[in-house]
């Protein structure tokens, strides 16, 4: 065998290496699995390829392929109507700071909030697995009704499937949503621009990592607490404060480093974000640590990531700040033009890193 | 968390790089130092913390053999499908382990078509599977250097404590000494020094390194695993150059000691036996580098209690693994790197692991120099 060091390599080879890479990454990702993996849940690259193989194929129309968090369908007011639907199969049911019947509120309310909408209307559909107490059934509805007064919508209509042991984990919860966006408002990619701030409503990584450790697997105790919490009142005190606001969107699956890939690509633009400024409580950055995972990737289920011109940005984090869901907002980094669809990390230590797409989600059913 | 922070510190790390900028001054007869870190976790030090882009062009740095995910060979990880795909076999493995590809497939493809894979984050956990469920075979894939290798005996030996009958071991574990002599012992070798791996030292030690520079006059310095530990042994390494020393030294001396751990190399020596030979992805077969267990753990051997196929599987052919491992070409001279392979259809190993040099370079570094100016510019 042999260890060799080259002499420096011509300049410019690298860069178009770096070249071919990113032309390839552009390219609509193939699906080429024969069977489904866990990986095409994780929400990444495998995941895309088998909603772009399978579901957009089958449905393919106009606001369907939009792929946001819900779909906005015009009314003849001029308001628009979001609509938005998610599965929940988060294990374990409880977890500290909420429950699978808190999350399916919330986890539907805030995809809502996310396309600026105001949340009015939920449906609940439940796939129970044989066997399952009913007086926990009652108690996870209690949590959906609590979250549902607290979020200010109605769970209208529902559905009940029982199915035979070990055809379902327990209980899995679907819910709908509706809710509207007044007429003028538009929060969307195509709206970022070079120079804008990067705000996070609070802290990172406290849902994803406190389910974690309440599944129990890891010798490791921490005290922490689901952030889950529904956000609409909060957008609210955003848009208020900074009109001007580009874009929203809630980092859950994948977290604040996912969501800032998707902003990079469609907005064409450099995401840059700012180690020391990313606000993470102490022990969940030590069980990060431990883990070896980064809160980058850790999902939250009460937080937003913002994009607002700069010169609101003072206003938006006072306005957040004051109010109980945002104590810990943050500007975190900005919009930068090049380069393009990249997200940079400027690190604590004066380095600077890219921060990509995940690959295989290390973390179990957190949603 | 304090203790974290000040091995992070960014002023101390500009001090630290003036250093480094000033004794590397002009290179090394006009290329630049050439340091390997031989361990993964180095590697992801680096780059999570984008070192590289901190460091004058007279340093570079080449990554080593160090990640243990890396050097499996598709075969073994074949084995591993074989078994996880036997009925009545519970198969538990790292994370990591689960997306390396073997000739047909991953274990993560296998569990999806109906295998009884599951994530494990300690050899404990597939132990406490393991008892929860006794009518099942718990079979733990154990792989890593001195590192882990500890926490495999601890489990062995409570395994057999607590007389738990359907529990075994399939060891992949390897050593650090000899895939260096290799690396060493090549005939073009043009690297000045090794920044040594921190977490198999807390084990074996300092001492087993000594012909480093002994034999082979290359200076190496034991590292830890924050930033500012690489760059301080970086000065280090720099300095045994300046004074003209060749030594291996200690910068991890929080941690490490010379003599390493007593008790837990004693548990190795009880629990494992040195094989003949093992094969090395990409770097072929490499004599008494791997650890088997021993005749008084045989009962927990999953390589004997079940009949494993063994086939020795080629590279394939595309891959540049072991041109990465030993350092010989940097990641992004692989020639299907990041377009044919890439973290989430990896050829190779090097491309699975957070540790592995290909995925490091792909997820973290995947940057050229202007590019991070650009952002910083643009602002
Ligand atoms: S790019 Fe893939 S095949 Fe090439 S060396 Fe790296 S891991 Fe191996």
């Amino acid at each position: 065998m042999s260890a060799t060091v080259h002499p420096p390599v011509p300049e410019g080879r690298q860069e178009l290496v770096l070249e071919r890479i990113e032309a390839f990454r552009r390219r609509r990702p193939r699906l080429t699995d024969e069977v489904v993996t866990l990986a095409h849940g994780a929400g990444g690259k495998a995941s895309a390829a088998l909603i772009d193989a399978v579901f957009l194929e089958a449905f393919r129309n106009e606001a369907l392929e939009q792929l946001g968090d819900g779909a906005l369908l015009p009314l003849p007011s001029g308001d628009q109507l979001a609509f938005a639907t998610d599965s929940y199969v988060v294990r374990p049911h409880r977890f500290p700071g909420g429950s699978i019947g808190s999350l399916a509120v919330h986890g539907t309310v805030n995809d809502l909030a996310m396309c600026g909408a105001r949340p009015s209307w939920l449906s609940a559909a439940f796939v129970i697995e044989e066997g399952f107490p009913v007086a926990e059934l009652a108690a996870l509805a209690a949590d959906m009704a609590a979250a549902a007064a607290a979020a200010g919508v109605t769970v209208v209509t529902g559905d009940t499937k029982v199915v035979d042991t070990g055809a379902a984990d327990g209980v899995f919860i679907t819910t709908a949503g509706v809710g509207l966006v007044p007429a003028g408002r538009r929060l969307a990619a195509d709206r970022v621009r070079p120079g804008d701030v990067v705000l996070v409503s609070g802290t990172l990584g406290d849902h994803g990592v406190a389910v974690l450790l309440a599944r129990g697997d890891l010798d490791l105790e921490a005290d922490v607490t689901s952030d889950t919490a529904p956000l609409a009142g909060l957008v609210e005190v955003l848009l208020a404060a900074a009109p001007g606001t580009r874009w929203l969107r809630d980092p859950t699956r994948g977290g604040v480093g996912t969501v800032c890939n998707e902003l990079a690509a469609q907005a064409g633009v450099a995401v840059v974000l700012q180690e020391s400024a990313l606000p993470v409580r102490r022990p969940v950055g030590g069980a990060c640590d431990l883990l070896g995972i980064d809160p980058l990737y850790v999902a939250n289920e009460g937080k937003f990531v913002a994009v607002v011109p700069a010169e609101e940005a003072g206003a938006a984090l006072t306005a957040l700040r004051a109010h109980p869901l945002g104590a810990d907002a943050a500007v975190i980094g900005r919009i930068a033009g090049e380069p393009e669809r990249i997200v940079l990390l400027e690190t604590s230590f004066g380095g600077s890193r890219i921060v990509d797409m995940l690959v295989g989600d290390p973390l179990p059913r957190i949603c | 968390m304090r203790f974290v922070d000040e091995y992070r510190d960014p002023a101390a790390a500009r001090v630290a790089v003036r250093r480094i900028t000033e004794l590397a001054d002009g290179g090394r007869g006009g290329l630049p130092y050439a340091f390997m870190e031989v361990c993964g976790g180095h590697t992801h030090t680096i780059y999570r913390h984008g070192i590289e882009q901190l460091l004058p062009e007279t340093v570079e740095l080449v990554h080593g053999p160090g990640c243990p995910v890396c050097v499996i060979p598709m075969g073994r990880v074949d084995d591993a499908i074989a078994l996880a795909e036997r009925p009545g076999v519970v198969f538990t493995s790292f994370g990591d382990m689960m997306r390396v590809p073997g000739s047909a497939g991953s274990l993560l493809e296998a569990k999806a078509r109906g295998a009884d894979v599951r994530m494990v984050y300690s050899p404990l956990d597939a132990l406490k599977i393991a008892e929860a469920t006794p009518d099942m075979q718990v079979v733990f894939f154990a792989v890593g250097f001195e590192t882990t290798a500890p926490s495999t005996a601890v489990t062995l030996l409570r395994a057999r404590e607590r007389g738990i009958r359907n529990f075994s071991v399939f060891s992949n574990h390897v050593t650090i000494v000899p895939p260096l002599k290799a690396i060493l012992e090549s005939p073009d070798l043009r690297l000045d020094g090794f920044l040594g791996p921190g977490h198999v030292s807390t084990v074996i030690g300092n001492r087993p390194y000594d012909f480093v520079a002994r034999r082979y006059g290359k200076p190496l310095v034991t590292t830890g695993f924050e930033p500012l530990d690489i760059l301080q042994a970086i000065v280090m390494l720099l300095e045994q150059f300046a004074e003209g020393r060749c030594e291996v030294e200690n910068q991890y001396t929080r941690v490490v000691r010379d003599e390493g751990n007593p008790i837990a190399l004693a548990m190795l020596q009880q629990v494992f036996r040195l094989r003949p030979h093992f094969e090395w992805r990409g770097l072929g077969f490499i004599a008494q580098s791997a650890l088997a267990l021993s005749e008084d753990f045989a009962d927990w051997d999953a390589e004997r209690r079940f009949d494993l196929p063994g086939v020795r599987v080629a590279d394939p052919k595309a891959c540049q693994c072991g041109e990465v491992l030993k350092g010989a070409i940097k990641p992004w001279e692989c020639k299907v790197f990041g377009t044919a392979c890439t973290p989430e259809t990896p050829i190779g190993t090097c491309m699975v692991s957070s540790e592995g040099a290909c995925a490091a370079y792909y997820t973290f570094g995947r940057l050229h120099r202007t590019a991070a100016g650009l952002a910083a510019a643009s602002s």
